[in-house]
């Protein structure tokens, strides 16, 4: 039951935001929405922990006549990309506060919105209703991308838009494929679908149209090509949506979807889709280095760290698929970290190019230490949560294949390289006219960003609590390619 | 039977109104009387008779489809009053033609018979040729009706010649005793049988406006007047494509093999074609024009992967397109009458000064898209499963890829509303005008969210 609340009450909450006029009154109750959604997950989170394991299951009829239900519930992989999402929306929302956005109830209602679409993607036990929803979440994505972005939005979110609308088409083919292959009467259930057994040539070429659907969104090398545009010209909460748990939708999908259904077809084509995420992350990181504006930089950053994460998700085994799991949360808390930061710099400097900034540390030395501790987890540092992730994933390359780990790895010392390279240009050095006049962290700001720096230590440290909670499932869901 | 009887009487009292000037009166009977055409409609549901030595069907499928189209006919009145406004004379001659149309596509719809079939497509078609220039001033509303006139009479040649090859090699206009012809001859039909049911096929197409017989669409919405141009799109594509269906579905299935090939290409063409040449379209009005197109080419799908579901999957597309095309010429009325024209830079900032009209054509386009939870996906869904299970993955392939390039065109008006600034007047629509646009921006939800209602029927 808790799973439906979750849903619905994010679309209430829209709706009433859109109903609302008055700027400082969306927000804050755009704001005291997202905590109360937070509080309903904290709420399953405990009832999952403490009590069944069970799937906080809700299932209704829907269309009766095609298999189709409304089936709704959380596992453990589940839950914690719920936690993520409901975790991370109260801290988009509060950083969006220093900034006046034109229309703002149009403006917060999209995003409680696209919080609604995000958990029914992540809820959802039915092929066409996570279908639905992964369609969904597109629409107010692309208008809070569209309207309030940046100079050049027209056309980079229309690419962006055409781009994963194409994508998810032929995933939609896909299921419809694989509908028609379940037992009489057809259903959508997840257990008909993770219980069909395909041939070899129908496993590939399902796996080819929901990897080009999650391959998109991810975004997986050679398929990232609208991604560090549209980072760059959305506003700042449509950045840190997108980068933040928009691209989770893909990894989760490759969890929940493309691995138990069609995970044989890996035999064949799991090394190219390695090979590619690699790429990536080797491509990627090249690049970040040579880039001057900052959320351009942040943009090629999630690549290469993504690519680590879909790499560990196709090599199938426990340790990978664990880190992927705990990567995916720990990504989404340092990326939006990050482009909070970015985002404060922005607003204070009014540039984003690194060559402008320097600096800042003297000026403001409370933003140059959270910006150092989100970059430490961004870095993987030991005892920070990207540690934990990215060890368990390059452990799991390396039981895979000790070239790929090795290869892999170098995103380690890349990483190093260009995430406190750029901290370097930026807070250290001399003051430039940029910088010279830059004020400090305020109140708000903290608070916004301590429960960010709390998660990073907290996985870091202490990751058996999360891990735990989606170490069972993931077993289960490796179990259904034996 | 009643619903072909009722209408003809309603096109008669319009007349009368219109002798006796009163002009206040004529669309409130209108409305009226398609209402109670509507009641009458359904009140044969269940009935299942043959009328008039079998030349008319009246079953499950002629009360669904006549339905949607009545419905349709109501929703475009409803604009009637607004679009109208600026005449002076009573405009009696123009409704009633637009009900005589009516009747002749619930003619196409309950046939069997194809001296029906022909009747109703010629009693819709002329009805069209008048309405099309009926904006008799404007040139462009002559050149429509001209360029509609002449390619229309000249595909209804086809389409008689075709009828008379078929008499002549089956011995009957009756559908059923065609069928008993086509059972008896399975292996080898006369080629003469065969050229006839080819130039059918030519004819229908015409009038649906399948690829390569669509050259006329465009022009001729572009030229008609626009509330009329909604009838086009949506009543007439109905009527067409129902008859299409009914006729493939029932007499000629036999022998599907013989013209599966043709309609498969004939619909992959139209999707192709139909959805890149809007890509290319400079005004909202010529881009419906594109998208009516296109659509016929998945609803033609329906016909090619006939089965239990497809009847079903075909009407809940139609009512769906429908809707959402209304929608749109809805507001494409009010555009035109304030901007002077609907180049796509004339919608600039409407999110701005009309947010209302905006959303709603937002959610039409995106209904005709196929984004969830709208009616447009769910049609869409319908009809890909149909097809599917058929095994016709390649054709949903298609489909499926035609889909993804109309996003490109259905996206420039909804990029024009939101993204750019304000320019000129805002649009002037009074409140029921709004209200009735509403209540057609909630129906493509209810459709989206319970397409249980309609999927069942059939």
């Amino acid at each position: 039951m808790l799973t439906l609340v979750l849903i619905i009450l994010p679309l209430l909450f829209s709706m009433a935001a859109f109903a609302l006029k008055d700027e400082r009154r969306v927000r804050l109750f755009a704001l005291v929405a997202s905590l109360a959604e937070f509080g309903v997950a904290v709420a399953a989170f405990i009832q999952y922990k403490t009590g069944c394991h069970c799937l906080l299951l809700f299932s209704a009829n829907w269309l009766e006549s095609l298999g189709v239900s409304l089936k709704f519930g959380m596992d453990g992989i589940s839950l914690l990309m719920v936690m993520l999402t409901t975790f991370l929306l109260p801290l988009i929302i509060l950083s969006s506060f220093g900034h006046s956005y034109a229309r703002p109830s149009a403006f917060y209602g999209l995003i409680l919105l696209m919080e609604m679409a995000l958990i029914g993607v992540f809820t959802s036990f039915d092929g066409l209703v996570f279908y639905i929803f992964w369609e969904l979440a597109l629409i107010p994505a692309y208008f809070i991308c569209a309207v309030w972005g940046s100079h050049d939005r027209i056309r980079i979110t229309f690419k962006f838009f055409i781009y994963t609308f194409t994508g998810s088409l032929f995933m939609l083919v896909a299921l419809i494929w694989l509908y028609f292959r379940t037992p009489l009467p057809h259903s959508f259930d997840f257990r008909a679908l993770y219980g069909l057994s395909l041939s070899q040539g129908e496993q590939g070429w399902i796996f080819l149209a929901f990897f080009l659907a999650f391959a998109i969104k991810i975004p997986v090398f050679p398929f990232h090509t609208w991604q560090p545009d549209t980072y760059t010209e959305s506003p700042g909460p449509g950045s840190m949506l997108l980068s933040g748990i928009m691209l989770k939708m893909g990894l989760y999908g490759l969890i929940r979807w493309l691995i138990p259904v069609c995970g044989g077809a890996l035999d064949e084509w799991g090394q190219p889709a390695i090979i590619l995420s690699i790429t990536g992350i080797v491509y990627a990181s090249l690049i970040a280095i040579r880039q001057d504006d900052l959320k351009r930089f942040l943009a090629y950053v999630s690549i290469a760290h993504v690519g680590l994460i879909a790499a560990g998700v196709f090599i199938l085994n426990l340790k990978g698929m664990e880190g992927a799991v705990i990567q995916m949360v720990s990504h989404g808390i340092n990326i939006v970290g990050l482009f909070i930061i970015a985002g404060y710099i922005e607003a204070r400097t009014k540039t984003r190019s690194i060559a402008n900034l320097g600096g800042i540390a003297s000026k403001a030395p409370l933003l140059a230490i959270f910006f150092m501790l989100i970059l430490l987890g961004s870095i993987a540092l030991p005892m920070t949560n990207g540690f934990i992730g990215e060890f368990l994933l390059l452990m799991g390359l390396f039981e895979y294949h000790a070239v790929y780990a090795a290869i892999a790895g170098l995103t380690i010392i890349f990483s190093a390289i260009y995430m406190l390279w750029m901290f370097q240009r930026t807070m250290l050095g001399k003051t430039t006219g940029f910088t010279s006049e830059i004020s400090d962290l305020t109140l708000p700001e903290i608070l916004t960003l301590i429960p960010l720096v709390i998660m990073i230590f907290w996985i870091g440290l202490y990751p058996d609590f999360f891990m735990k909670v989606a170490g069972p499932d993931i077993q289960t869901i490796l179990s259904y390619l034996h | 039977m009643t619903t072909i009887l009722s209408l003809s009487v309603l096109g008669v009292l319009v007349l009368f109104l219109g002798i006796l000037k009163k002009k206040s009166w004529l669309l409130p009977l209108i409305l009226a009387g398609l209402g109670i055409a509507l009641c009458f409609t359904m009140t044969e549901w269940n009935t299942g008779k043959y009328y008039y030595h079998e030349m008319i069907l009246i079953d499950h499928y002629t009360v669904a489809f006549s339905s949607v189209m009545i419905l349709s006919t109501f929703l475009i009145f409803s604009f009637a009053s607004h679009y109208y406004r600026p005449v002076q004379r009573p405009l009696d001659d123009i409704y009633a033609i637009m009900i005589f149309a009516l009747t002749g596509a619930v003619m196409m719809t309950s046939f069997s018979n194809l001296i029906m079939l022909f009747l109703g497509i010629e009693t819709l078609s002329i009805a069209l040729y008048v309405l099309a220039g009926s904006h008799k001033e404007a040139i462009t509303s002559n050149e429509a009706t001209l360029k509609y006139f002449l390619l229309g009479s000249f595909i209804s040649g086809f389409l008689l010649f075709g009828i008379a090859l078929i008499y002549g090699s089956a011995r009957s206009f009756n559908l059923h005793e065609i069928s008993v012809f086509i059972a008896g001859h399975a292996d080898q039909l006369p080629p003469m049988f065969l050229a006839g049911l080819f130039l059918l096929i030519a004819g229908l197409a015409f009038k649906i406006a399948i690829v390569p017989f669509h050259f006329w669409a465009p022009d001729v919405y572009e030229g008609t007047p626009t509330l009329l141009t909604a009838f086009m799109a949506s009543v007439v594509k109905t009527a067409s494509i129902a008859a299409l269906y009914r006729f493939f579905s029932s007499t000629f299935h036999g022998i599907h093999g013989v013209w599966e090939p043709t309609l498969a290409t004939l619909a992959v063409l139209t999707i192709i074609i139909g959805n890149l040449s809007g890509l290319y379209q400079p005004s909202l009005k010529r881009m419906l024009a594109y998208s009516s197109i296109s659509h016929s080419g998945y609803m033609m799908l329906a016909i090619i992967a006939f089965s239990g579901r497809s009847a079903n999957a075909l009407l809940f597309y139609v009512l769906s397109y429908s809707i959402a095309t209304i929608i749109a010429f809805g507001i494409l009325i009010l555009i035109r009458e304030s901007k002077g024209n609907d180049l796509f830079s004339s919608m600039n900032g409407l999110a701005k000064t009309n947010p209302f009209l905006a959303f709603c054509l937002t959610i039409a386009l995106l209904s005709l898209t196929g984004i969830p939870p709208l009616a447009g996906f769910m049609a869409k869904y319908y009809l890909f499963t149909a097809a599917m299970e058929q095994g016709l993955l390649w054709l949903v392939i298609i489909a499926v890829m035609g889909s993804a390039i109309s996003a490109g065109f259905y996206f420039k008006p909804i990029m024009a509303m939101y993204l750019k600034p304000p320019e000129g007047n805002p649009l002037n629509a009074g409140w029921p005008y709004k209200a009735h646009i509403l209540l057609m921006t909630i129906l493509l939800f209810i459709f989206g969210l319970m397409p249980f209602l309609i999927i069942g029927l059939l």
